[in-house]
């Protein structure tokens, strides 16, 4: 293993590709990335990603490397965060930024987008129980605002409020003044961010030459 | 052009008294403007002789035939040129008027073809009074004058993210399209020019070279006739960038071309040297021109950055520096128009960072009065001047020209698009592809810089201006009409008109940042990271230079929260209240619903609620009171001026229906308490001195609520009023009676409001200390200060676009 390892045959690509929908090239270029990354080893570890040093500007680092260790984002159906993750999985989890193709269905593109919002879905989810609380929004809130010092926090919190009670209000419609509402389920999530068109958006360019000695 | 519904006048083609009084004023006003050169033609000789008279009369006061002394003269010399200016924008705008009074027309033929028709007829007219026509569509006051106003309106409002998102097809329709159209055109005209040996015509004459010139100068599409056609369609955000964004940019491609080919006609041949001479050209266009842009919209920035003191110039330095950003870039011959986007685009985000909200308002609806009116004047002119200018038809050169570009704009546009789609993420349909090409309309540039052509190089340029305005009334009339029913025919996807919520915006930087993060890891620089680099460059060393204050260190979520929220306060006041809360989804939801349940608490001090800054609630407090103001001013001057208050008078059920609509206003404060809860702004902020000097007025009341209590206590931030001293008997209404000249403290309306209101909704009192009136006063101030911002202007209406923030 490790440096003996040079490109796994064809047939290990075609079983991933025809996973993740990823051309032999894609994944041969990812699959030097991954090396790069890892040093050569099989498995890459949160501390891997840490050492990526355009990441570090990233306010949402951290919620971006977890996605990677989250067991609900290998379409697998399982749950729970593991501590180190191989080719697949991250190939699996990269596959959630591919474009859609151009000649889709109707069901098809919905499918996929319902996977891309699933995805957003988990990051916000941290505590894995199904429905983003109060509380977990206005983490996100914050970790979006981390960068403008003491301001930010109040101004999270007035933020993430108001923007739960909008998805309140659209997902519920009427409700009494003892009722709560418990937080945002992910059909909720699908209406809140139905105009988003977020499979147009939420993709990026897989290049099929190597890069990987330019970028860090 | 928003189209305005008319309230008054019935369906079908009854007109009533106003509308019929309208065309009369139309009638008159053209018959004044035929009629009134006519009369100066005699003028001015007795107007100088009598000036010569009174001279020599004057000067030696001796018994010369004393002239009656001119008790009523007519000099139109002197004023002719303003007045038939104005005259002409008169008339632009009454047409204007009149064609949103005919119901059932303006939504058939856009504007632009009704404007043209216009045209004709007044051309017509001033034929047949036997007058020469003036030549309005001279290319000095074309360039100089009418176009500058349409696309600085186009580039100060041209959204940003979806421009960029777009750019590089947007370049490649605009430069490689432009150039493609150009040459096909040029060339296959002379092919066909060259033809029928046996018969030769007049047409054999024509050199290659102009051709070409000729197909350049007609295949650039016009932003002026697709502003106003594309306007009125409404279709999706994409291709109406993608249209618009092609006519703005191939202005360079469309400089260089011409020039390039009327140097060279004179000559006769163009070289290999030439060619490659004319690429280094197109770079130094294009680019040169959003350099000389962006230079100056920087300039116009920063001199932003020091007019808190001097609000009322503001948005001169907006206009100014654009016109000379234009002019400027037009002496070297680089782009003007792209010049002028860029200026706009660049100094747009620090502008409105920096300046007023009035200001704001004023640029705005500066640019849209004379974007609109320039583009009514270019329209009619072009009436005018196919009435005039000279004509040469010649069937088949002006059939050829016209089929010739619908094929080849076609052929463009589906081979770019093959082309074009390897790179993009979404693609283009078919469908899509249909709309660029059938949007591609000609319009009145391509007149004139036809009209600038002189006419003893080109032989032919009576023939070329006649086709020209050919192929414009061909795509103006038959494209601008049908585009809107084949639209609506192939269920183009229409505009979205939903707001913009607070969740889309946190979504859309989320997922800006994820995507970047992404390619990190991937390894892929691509746009999102060098979007992201040219965000932080921008935020660390852009902003603070450009954006006076505090407001630089704004980020971006808080600044659309910020605008939302001052949106929503304005609607709420201006809708008086009476209407529901004006959120896109009706809901009885509030912030209780959502608030984590904590055990009942007994001391206020335990509840895990918004704690409510005590400067929000004063901002609710004087948005009520500057309302009320305005009613009790009103109040005033009517007292003042009836001796005897009389309860039937008509005003007294207003009042009685505006305290209703108070009581109201309040709960819904209460309610919207959720969204204004943003701290409030430094004290150095422009907001601060610019409210400073706005303050006025000193009039106080008490919210109804406060009727109740009766412990009142100093507060030095409230307004102090003057006791009404005339025994006018006032009419006596809770919100406007007469108060003492104490005023509220407001912890102690806190403190009973908390007590009295069964809602769910609960404001945190401040904890007592005296210690902690100073922050919450001085918060008090900040708040009522930058709400004054916002009250002392009615606003914009809700116009999103213009929302979308530089580099999101």
């Amino acid at each position: 293993m490790g440096a003996l390892q040079s490109s796994p045959g064809q047939p290990e690509y075609i079983d991933l590709a025809e996973k993740t929908g990823f051309s032999f090239e894609q994944i041969g270029v990812l699959h030097k990335r991954f090396k790069q990354l890892s040093h050569n080893e099989t498995t890459l570890r949160r501390d891997h990603f840490n050492e990526i040093p355009d990441l570090a500007c990233n306010p949402i680092r951290a919620q971006i490397i977890e996605a990677f260790f989250d067991r609900r984002n290998y379409r697998q159906n399982g749950e729970g965060t593991v501590d180190e993750i191989g080719f697949e999985e991250f190939l699996v989890v990269m596959s959630h930024f591919r474009p859609p193709s151009l000649n889709m269905t109707d069901e098809q593109r919905e499918s996929v987008r319902k996977e891309k919002l699933r995805f957003l879905f988990n990051m916000h989810d941290t505590d894995n129980d199904g429905t983003i609380t109060l509380e977990e929004y206005r983490h996100v809130v914050e970790e979006l605002l981390s960068r403008s010092g003491a301001l930010g926090k109040e101004t999270a919190k007035s933020i993430a409020d108001a923007a739960m009670l909008e998805v309140a209000s659209i997902s519920m419609g009427h409700m009494e003044p003892d009722e709560f509402y418990e937080g945002i389920t992910f059909e909720h999530f699908l209406k809140l961010l139905a105009g988003f068109e977020i499979e147009s958006k939420m993709n990026i360019r897989f290049l099929n030459m190597d890069t990987t000695t330019l970028c860090k | 052009m928003p189209s305005r519904t008319c309230s008054h006048s019935p369906s079908g083609f009854g007109k009533s008294l106003p509308e019929q009084g309208l065309l009369l004023l139309v009638v008159l006003v053209l018959l004044e403007g035929s009629v009134l050169p006519l009369g100066a033609a005699s003028s001015p000789d007795v107007s100088h002789q009598d000036d010569s008279h009174n001279h020599k009369v004057a000067d030696h006061g001796v018994n010369a035939t004393k002239k009656v002394f001119p008790v009523l003269d007519v000099d139109y010399h002197h004023i002719q040129t303003p007045f038939e200016i104005s005259l002409w924008v008169l008339l632009a705008s009454l047409m204007k008027l009149g064609f949103h009074l005919i119901p059932r027309l303006s939504s058939i033929v856009p504007e632009s073809c009704l404007l043209i028709v216009v045209g004709l007829l007044v051309g017509g007219l001033i034929k047949l009074a036997g007058e020469q026509v003036p030549p309005v569509l001279d290319s000095r006051l074309f360039f100089l004058c009418l176009l500058p106003p349409i696309i600085l309106d186009a580039g100060y409002f041209l959204p940003i993210r979806p421009f960029m998102e777009n750019v590089g097809t947007i370049l490649m329709f605009a430069v490689v399209g432009t150039v493609w159209n150009a040459f096909f055109v040029g060339g296959l005209l002379y092919a066909v020019c060259q033809i029928q040996p046996a018969n030769p015509s007049s047409l054999h004459s024509i050199e290659l070279l102009h051709c070409l010139l000729f197909g350049s100068i007609i295949s650039a599409v016009d932003p002026v006739a697709v502003l106003a056609v594309f306007e009125e369609i409404h279709i999706n955000e994409l291709l109406h960038i993608l249209v618009f964004g092609e006519s703005l940019l191939n202005d360079a491609v469309t400089v260089v071309l011409y020039h390039l080919f009327v140097e060279y006609a004179g000559v006769g041949t163009v070289t290999v040297m030439d060619g490659f001479l004319g690429v280094i050209s197109f770079l130094v266009v294009a680019l040169g021109g959003v350099l000389v842009g962006a230079i100056y919209g920087i300039l116009a920035a920063f001199t932003s950055r020091f007019t808190s003191h001097t609000r009322v110039i503001e948005p001169l330095f907006v206009f100014v520096y654009s016109y000379m950003a234009y002019l400027s870039a037009e002496m070297f011959h680089l782009s003007g128009i792209m010049a002028l986007i860029a200026c706009g685009a660049v100094m747009r985000p620090y502008v409105e960072a920096n300046i007023s909200h009035k200001s704001h308002t004023t640029i705005k609806y500066f640019l849209k009065m004379w974007s609109s009116v320039s583009e009514t004047l270019i329209f009619i002119f072009l009436g005018v001047a196919t009435v005039d200018g000279p004509h040469s038809w010649n069937w088949t050169f002006v059939t050829v020209t016209v089929i010739l570009c619908l094929v080849a704009r076609v052929i463009g546009v589906v081979g770019l698009t093959y082309i074009i789609n390897k790179f993009r993420i979404v693609k283009l349909t078919t469908k899509d592809q249909f709309i660029v090409a059938y949007g591609g309309l000609r319009g009145a540039i391509a007149f004139s810089l036809g009209f600038l052509l002189d006419q003893n190089q080109f032989a032919h340029r009576k023939m070329f201006l006649t086709a020209i305005i050919t192929v414009i009334f061909f795509t103006v009339f038959v494209q601008g009409m049908t585009i809107k029913p084949l639209v609506e025919l192939l269920a183009v996807k229409k505009k979205q008109e939903a707001k913009r919520s607070i969740n889309e915006e946190i979504h859309t930087q989320f997922l800006d940042h994820l995507l970047t993060g992404i390619e990190d890891i991937c390894g892929h620089y691509g746009h999102h990271h060098w979007k992201d680099k040219l965000n932080r460059f921008n935020k660390k060393y852009v902003k603070k230079c450009l954006i006076a204050g505090e407001r630089s260190k704004e980020p971006q979520l808080i600044a659309f929260y910020h605008k939302m929220e001052m949106k929503q306060a304005i609607e709420l006041v201006e809708s008086g209240g009476g209407v529901k809360l004006p959120s896109a989804v009706p809901s009885t939801v509030s912030m209780q619903n959502i608030q984590p349940k904590k055990p009942p608490p007994a001391k206020a001090a335990e509840r895990a609620l918004p704690q409510l800054p005590k400067g929000r609630e004063e901002e609710i407090r004087k948005i009520l009171r500057s309302n009320l103001q305005r009613t009790r001013q009103r109040l005033r001057s009517y007292n003042r001026h009836t001796l005897v208050a009389d309860p039937y008078e008509d005003g007294f059920s207003d009042l009685l229906i505006k305290k209703q609509k108070m009581i109201e206003l309040e709960k819904k404060i209460k309610e919207m308490n959720n969204y204004l809860t943003v701290p409030a702004a430094p004290p150095d902020s422009p907001t601060m001195c610019r409210a400073r000097l706005a303050s006025g007025r000193d009039t106080d009341f008490k919210p109804a609520q406060q009727q109740k209590g009766n412990k009142i206590c100093p507060d030095p931030q409230a307004y102090s009023m003057k006791p009404v001293s005339d025994s006018v008997p006032v009419i006596q209404v809770d919100l406007a009676s007469p108060q003492s000249p104490d005023s509220v403290n407001v912890m102690d309306e806190f403190r009973r409001a908390n007590q009295e209101e069964d809602q769910g909704l609960m404001m945190k009192p401040p904890q007592g200390s005296s210690g902690s009136n100073k922050p919450g006063e001085a918060d008090t101030t900040r708040d009522q200060q930058r709400l004054m911002r916002c009250l002392s202007d009615p606003g914009p209406s809700a116009d999103e676009d213009e929302d979308e923030p530089f580099l999101p």
